[in-house]
């Protein structure tokens, strides 16, 4: 004889909508979306979170997040984030911004959010390519890598090299938080899920800037299958973006991340 | 009534203090840096969100989240940096959340100078950023109508859910003058914030804010209900002022400085017997064309008096249409008419007219 447990152990979070995203199939804006959704409901943060949407893929990433959002102008997340926490401290706010939007049409804006230590979370999807406007160059396209604005492939003595934006940010005594994470494989997301808490929970504490960035797939405009396109980000990304603790505000416990 | 001696940059930024704003973002720019920094002391002793923005562009997207949290919020600039305004103010146009921009305009085009200009009208009045939008626009001429307008401004773009422009130009924002500072109205309450604004879905829906429609069907019914808005904007919110305008057989139309300084060349040809008055466009946007319109058929011309190259004498032309000449006198490039020059325009319109039995 055998009792009929049903047990639960899967499920959409809260923090989620329930329909379906524009995402392409193999995408890992999905996953990212997941992780941050499931943090948001593991720290009880839900009902207090003010998300902003970038341009880019994510456009419509309030469509899909069971959250309070705005919908920033192309690389200006930061400012309206800034905007929005200055009034409200009391509210946790997110950016979740491409590599488009946050390292080239807005790389002023997330140098002096830093720069201010400004509390907020930046969320940094890098998937070395614009997605939205159908696969050019960014500012974070490998040396080499083909892209409908590089189709012989980036030549860095026109375009010069990719900018690392951890690196850079992580410089800046306003940033409390710094860190890169991959989506390529399972392990990997783990950690990344770590580091998005450890995040939010830099800016409930109070320490200044936090940003996880995350090495991202994007299967269509590289031309790749999903699985490859996993493939691609470690056999390519990483060697170009190490993961890493780039900055660790001292107050933060040595085993997070 | 205390009148103090006051200088129209840190007047209007005390008037808003004084009407409840909770937040200015900006960046210094000359002939309005004064308004800032009164802001940079201001706000923080009284509790209140002051910041220095990287740039415009940063300021107006501050200015733009701060405005979907619902307070009251504000930023100002000169020309240049409200150029670089125009994508922010676009997509909060786009957005429907109030915002308040007080612009010290200054000459141009590019860098141009810091001295006292109008030549930002059609950028303002005609909407500025891109897409189909309006904000109303104010044109104080004196510091006190400056502090008044600035204080209605944030009562305007909270009722309509728009951006109030006040349009003023370095002249009032350095200039000194007596005026009369409002009561200290009571910041709004974080229970009172408007039930559109980004607070966290706490038992309710989520509240979202955006400029997108990807559906040209839908982005249509958005624009259909913008003008919507400006049409009842249009029936409610026209303000001039006359001067002399009851037995005038020739009108001067001017705004701001220009028609403060018209009213002068005014009184001097009135002692000439010259039968001359001034319509002075208060709210450029809603613009008031039936006044102007009404206007010719009572005078033989009409002269357009600008700080620029001729901006708003095509919303005369287009008001008038026809009827009577209309005629430009202009100073570019930050240079102020004196009412001498203006005396002399009105002279020649009066001979050209006819004077008295042309009719």
């Amino acid at each position: 004889m055998t009792d009929m447990v049903e047990t639960l152990i899967y499920q959409r979070p809260e923090s989620l909508q329930m329909v379906h995203t524009h995402y392409c199939p193999g995408c890992t804006h999905g996953v990212a979306h997941r992780l941050i959704a499931e943090v948001l409901d593991e720290m009880d943060l839900r009902r207090i979170t003010i998300g902003v949407a970038p341009v880019g893929c994510s456009v419509f990433a309030y469509n899909y997040f069971n959250l309070d959002f705005a919908e920033a102008a192309h690389g200006r997340a930061p400012a309206m984030a800034t905007g929005l926490k200055r009034v409200s401290p009391d509210r946790i706010v997110f950016t979740y911004q491409g590599d488009g939007d946050l390292a080239s049409i807005g790389a002023a804006e997330i140098l002096h959010v830093a720069g201010r230590g400004e509390n907020i979370t930046v969320i940094f999807i890098n998937n070395a390519i614009y997605g939205m406007t159908g696969g050019q160059m960014a500012p974070t396209t490998l040396p080499g890598q083909r892209t409908t604005s590089t189709p012989l492939g980036r030549d860095v003595e026109v375009h010069g090299m990719p900018l690392k934006m951890c690196e850079v940010l992580s410089q800046l005594d306003g940033s409390a938080y710094v860190v890169r994470r991959s989506l390529h494989d399972v392990p990997n997301i783990r950690r990344a899920k770590k580091a998005i808490r450890a995040a939010f929970e830099v800016q409930q504490k109070g320490l200044g800037f936090s940003m996880v960035e995350l090495l991202s797939s994007c299967p269509t405009n590289w031309g790749l299958p999903p699985q490859e396109a996993l493939g691609w980000i470690k056999d390519h990304m990483l060697p170009a973006f190490p993961l890493g603790d780039y900055k660790i505000h001292p107050a933060l416990s040595a085993d997070e991340g | 009534m205390t009148l103090e001696l006051l200088e129209g940059n840190t007047a209007f930024a005390e008037a808003a203090v004084r009407a409840g704003c909770e937040a200015y973002f900006g960046y210094p720019i000359t002939p309005q840096t004064e308004a800032l920094e009164h802001m940079a002391r201001r706000m923080p002793e009284l509790g209140r969100v002051f910041l220095q923005a990287e740039s415009e562009v940063a300021a107006i997207n501050m200015v733009y989240g701060a405005a979907c949290a619902g307070v009251r919020v504000m930023t100002s600039s000169s020309s240049p940096g409200v150029s670089l305004m125009m994508e922010g103010l676009s997509y909060i146009a786009g957005s429907e959340v109030p915002v308040v921009l007080v612009d010290v305009m200054r000459g141009g085009p590019g860098l141009g100078n810091i001295a006292p200009s109008q030549g930002d009208y059609n950028q303002m009045v005609k909407g500025g950023g891109h897409g189909d939008y309006r904000p109303i626009v104010l044109a104080p001429a004196t510091v006190q109508e400056l502090i008044d307008m600035t204080c209605e401004a944030f009562d305007l773009a909270e009722k309509y859910r728009c951006i109030t422009v006040v349009l003023t130009d370095g002249n009032l924002g350095q200039m000194m003058e007596p005026a009369e500072l409002p009561p200290m109205r009571a910041v709004r309450s974080r229970a009172d914030r408007p039930a559109w604004a980004l607070t966290g879905a706490d038992g309710r829906r989520p509240n979202v804010i955006s400029s997108i429609y990807i559906d040209p069907v839908d982005e249509e019914a958005f624009n259909r209900k913008l003008m919507a808005k400006q049409a009842e904007i249009e029936a409610n919110e026209v303000r001039f002022r006359e001067f002399m305008l009851d037995d005038a057989d020739v009108a001067i139309v001017a705004f701001g400085t220009a028609g403060r300084i018209a009213q002068s060349a005014i009184r001097a040809a009135r002692d000439e017997g010259i039968r001359v008055g001034l319509l002075r466009p208060v709210s450029l946007y809603p613009y008031p064309y039936a006044r102007v319109a009404e206007l010719a058929k009572q005078v033989l011309a009409i002269l357009v008096v600008e700080m620029n190259g001729g901006q708003m004498v095509d919303d005369v032309r287009l008001a008038v249409q026809g009827r009577v000449p209309v005629e430009f006198y202009g100073r570019m490039g930050g240079v102020t008419p004196l009412p001498d020059e203006i005396l002399d325009q009105i002279r020649r319109l009066h001979a050209l007219g006819g004077g008295e039995g042309a009719r």
